[in-house]
């Protein structure tokens, strides 16, 4: 029920923003079709919905937003160097790290922040091992636990306070 | 002053957009090309729609700049992974200069 309520109130906010200045017709429409999609789907968002209620939790997200945001300026300039180098200094390879988030939606969050951070791509996760395959672009460790260290460890210190 | 801005960030978002198409045929193999069309369209992307938020402001299309942003950073690595992972399932060969490649080893 908590899960349904907590859905509704993030599409109503959505639809607020799409519709955005709202008015009496927009906000009626807003109600009826956000309640209908939270009443058929609410119990697919969340399994664990008191997790919504501890605050430190949005703190940290908030301070992942920025290091996620930094990470991705950095890779930004590091691949469209390697675009403009008359010599292509490319190394790729796929490696292996592993990651100890069990989550669904941590796993998630750690593969598209892999994604989009320097010379990495996560082309497949394995949930039961805890394995990550990553293209990397600039091959610096063939050893999985090497490479765990370098792409994986500085997200998944702060996603494990966000999700877990 | 906001105009200025905001046309500071339509430009880098422009260059980077530029760089990821030139990524996209300068390099070798399918994923490297995911990566640079990934990484550098996202980021430019991202950033011209922020410069258009900025000279709009909170307004209608203004608060839309802002949700597109969102959903762009939400779609856009899960597209990628989705195409770097089935291109590896149909058999694509990874370049062959490349120096390892655990997934198949694994897979087998």
């Amino acid at each position: 029920m908590r899960s349904k309520i907590i859905l509704f109130v993030l599409g109503f906010l959505v639809w607020c923003l799409l519709s955005w200045p709202t008015d009496g017709q927009h906000v009626l429409v807003g109600i009826v079709v956000s309640g209908l999609v939270a009443y058929f789907t609410g119990d697919l968002f969340t399994r664990r919905p008191h997790l919504f209620k501890h605050v430190t939790r949005y703190l940290w997200f908030f301070y992942y937003l920025l290091v996620f945001g930094w990470e991705c300026f950095k890779a930004n300039i590091d691949v469209a160097i390697r675009v403009i180098h008359p010599y292509k200094p490319l190394n790729p390879g796929i490696i292996k790290a592993t990651t100890s988030l069990k989550n669904d939606i941590a796993l998630t969050f750690l593969a598209n922040s892999i994604t989009l951070t320097p010379g990495t791509l996560t082309v497949d996760v394995d949930k039961a091992g805890g394995f990550l395959y990553v293209h990397w672009i600039d091959v610096k460790t063939k050893d999985t636990e090497k490479a765990t260290k370098i792409i994986v460890e500085r997200f998944e210190k702060i996603l494990r306070k966000i999700f877990e | 002053m906001r105009e200025l801005l905001s046309m500071v960030f339509i430009g880098i978002g422009l260059g980077f957009d530029l760089l990821g198409c030139l990524g996209l045929v300068r390099f070798p193999d399918v994923y490297n090309r995911l990566q640079a069309a990934t990484k550098c369209v996202t980021f430019g992307t991202c950033s011209i729609l922020f410069g258009t938020f900025l000279i709009l402001g909170f307004t209608s299309a203004g608060i839309k700049c802002l949700l597109a942003l969102v959903f762009i950073v939400l779609t856009s690595p899960t597209a990628s992974h989705a195409l770097a992972r089935a291109s590896h399932k149909a058999g694509v060969r990874l370049w062959e200069r490349s120096v390892c490649d655990e997934y198949s080893n694994s897979s087998k």
